[in-house]
């Protein structure tokens, strides 16, 4: 009977185990992104981008401009003339006018909404998605991702960077020199079929404004949150001073 | 003030109640650390109270709008953000500071006899406190919200003949949906809030008719002074309200740090699949409970053989619901003469040392996909979760015990 036992828990395991190996390779080593939403020049570069590139097909219905712009420190009359292409008000949600339906005719799978992405997949994840599309004209749109295998959605930011010949190795970390702005180091695209406009650190620089705001929108509270807990945390550390004492006084007669 | 006391008293006996519950409920002056969780349990349950009830000022239970509406109140309710992440913490909070109190009983022997009732009302307590919050988490409506449920309703469809008939019954659908939501909003903010505020009355009430234990173990009411007052007890009122306001501070101020820091808890108390709305169509690659539900979670994988022709998903089952039913008995199975782990003898300890490190390997299997462990380690732990229970009527009986103190030991 526990032979038996064994032999199929052995089998069950055994069964298992080319799931691990596939579990282990689907998980793809990042990039590492260095993450300030107080960043105020960057967070305003980010939303630039995000608002030229990103938003034609990725609402972020869950937040709204006015919110943005007070706190990535833009007016709102150079929000409503530089950012906002439809007739939203400054209070509006940031949504599309994309047809979820049309959408999935046209990519396979209709864009997410990209409120809260950076808390579902991380800013590691976000700033090495963005910089590893390669081509590969095997796919509908003649590109791949490095880290989002098969991804519906095509290069959009191709212009800028260029396109990648092959698919970049991840989760290398490389590092600009000072001197020339040239990036050392492994990783990234060996070479590219067509050059971008951008220099691949001037490429990583942007898409690193860009995963930071959206980190900053997927919880604006962040902010507040950062700002208001030093004063309670003190707050509680002067409290403890008279409840200590007070506790230490009545416990004195206690033997 | 007094003319008002004294008026309200002769209608109602507040007096009479402060007295015996407050400042003439005399308890053990050797309270150690491990006393403090029975107060934070109730600072937890005060907030998990009033955060809930803001809450469902800007709730929709509604599918459409549910995951919509606790964005809303993350990013347009005024301190939304706040109050929303003192309940979501707050209920990790509950089950850390339940988990430790529970564990000082089993330190102290504080379920033995007489206080068999104050355990029981306990283990009630904690056991409508899962089904809270398990309902509680289907409520944002995320994927791992649906994804959660669906896996922990679907293990009443392993019962044998009714066993579909109840998951669809429970559902009040084909799947989970949202006459779902609606129903489990209804248990979590009224129903199993009312039941666990009773459940609290009793626990109190039953601890106060015979008095609290203590790390020793000793009864205090067997030494009274000319007045009947035991010689080792202090009013609970002014000492211990005073000495448990020090813990209260310093819990605060952890509770409130992990608010404002580190609310997602690394993704442990909010999971990272949770950000994106419940889908019916996209099971997500690894659904884990959240991290005080993974040690039963680790039981219930742990059987994957049909032993006896019985189904290894009800035996998941049956193992997951005898882990918890155990407890309820752990008053009648213990038979040692002592009560505090201080004066049992090594074989008690030793056991309870393998309870607690089976407990915790059990959460960290369970919250790690079955195929990323040793596939003998949570059946192994299981087991031996087992047998700290189904052994204790033995070694407690056999082990030598060392001489309990008269008095209580108080430096």
């Amino acid at each position: 009977m526990r032979s038996v036992m064994m032999s199929r828990l052995a089998l069950a395991f055994a069964v298992m185990l080319p799931f691990t190996v596939h579990a282990a390779a689907s998980k793809v080593a990042l990039d590492k992104v260095d993450i300030d939403i107080t960043d105020q020049p960057s967070l305003q570069r980010g939303v630039q981008l995000y608002t030229n590139y990103c938003m034609a097909c990725h609402s972020l219905k869950y937040s709204r401009y006015e919110r943005v712009a007070d706190d990535i420190g833009i007016p709102h009359d150079l929000y409503l003339e530089n950012l906002i292409f439809s007739d939203a008000k400054i209070g509006s949600l940031m949504e599309n006018s994309m047809e979820p339906g049309l959408a999935q005719t046209w990519f396979g799978a209709a864009p997410p909404d990209l409120s809260l992405i950076a808390r579902l997949r991380g800013a590691d994840w976000l700033y090495t998605y963005l910089r590893t599309f390669y081509k590969d004209e095997s796919r509908p749109w003649g590109v791949n991702n490095a880290v989002f295998k098969d991804v519906g959605m095509p290069h959009v930011l191709s212009q800028m960077q260029g396109l990648c010949a092959s698919k970049p190795e991840t989760g290398v970390q490389s590092e600009v020199d000072p001197m020339s702005g040239e990036i050392v180091g492994g990783g990234g695209c060996e070479s590219y079929v067509t050059e971008g406009e951008l220099t691949p650190a001037e490429f990583n620089s942007a898409m690193r404004d860009l995963t930071n705001f959206l980190v900053y929108v997927g919880e604006p509270s962040k902010l507040q949150a950062n700002a208001i807990a030093p004063w309670v945390l003190l707050f509680l550390v002067i409290l403890f001073i008279p409840v200590y004492l007070l506790n230490r006084e009545y416990w004195k007669d206690i033997h | 003030m007094q003319k008002l006391i004294g008026w309200i008293d002769e209608r109602l006996p507040i007096v009479n109640a402060f007295e015996k519950h407050m400042s003439k409920y005399y308890a053990p002056k050797n309270f150690n650390v491990w006393y403090m969780f029975g107060v934070l349990s109730m600072v937890v349950l005060v907030n998990q109270l009033l955060t809930g009830i803001w809450l469902t000022m800007s709730y929709v239970p509604t599918a459409e709008g549910a995951f919509k509406s606790v964005e809303y109140i993350m990013r347009d309710v005024e301190y939304g953000w706040l109050i929303r992440y003192l309940h979501s913490t707050g209920a990790t909070a509950f089950f850390v500071v339940v988990y430790l109190h529970m564990f000082r009983a089993l330190l102290y022997g504080s379920y033995q006899k007489p206080r068999e009732l104050i355990w029981i009302f306990g283990m009630i307590i904690y056991l409508v406190l899962m089904a809270e919050a398990f309902l509680g988490y289907l409520l944002p409506w995320g994927q791992m919200s649906y994804w959660g449920a669906q896996v922990i309703v679907s293990l009443f469809g392993a019962i044998p003949v009714i066993g579909d008939d109840l998951t669809q019954w429970i559902r009040g659908d084909y799947l989970i949906s949202g006459i779902t939501l609606n129903r489990f909003f209804a248990l979590h903010v009224v129903a199993l809030p009312i039941v666990i505020l009773g459940l609290v009355v009793l626990h109190i009430l039953a601890l106060h008719e015979v008095g609290s234990n203590n790390p020793d173990g000793v009864d205090i009411k067997k030494h009274k002074d000319a007045n009947g007052i035991p010689r080792d007890g202090i009013p609970f009122h002014p000492y211990y309200t005073v000495h448990d306001l020090v813990p209260i501070v310093i819990f605060l101020f952890i509770f409130l740090a992990v608010v404002f820091y580190f609310p997602e808890g690394g993704g442990y108390f909010l999971e990272k699949p949770n950000f994106e709305p419940a889908n019916a169509l996209k099971t997500p690659d690894h659904i884990a409970p959240v991290w005080y539900f993974t040690p039963f979670y680790a039981m219930l994988r742990a059987i994957t053989y049909p032993f006896f022709g019985v189904d290894a998903k009800l035996w998941g089952v049956i193992v997951m619901g005898g882990a918890i039913a155990i407890l309820f008995v752990l008053p009648w199975l213990d038979r040692s003469p002592v009560k505090s782990w201080r004066y049992k003898g090594w074989m008690s300890r030793v056991w309870l040392g393998i309870f607690v490190v089976s407990f915790i390997i059990l959460g960290v299997c369970g919250a790690l996909p079955a195929n990323e462990q040793p596939y003998w380690l949570a059946p192994l732990c299981t087991g031996l979760y087992f047998a700290f229970f189904l052994l204790m009527p033995f070694y407690t009986k056999l082990e030598k015990t060392k001489a309990v103190p008269e008095r209580v030991v108080f430096k």
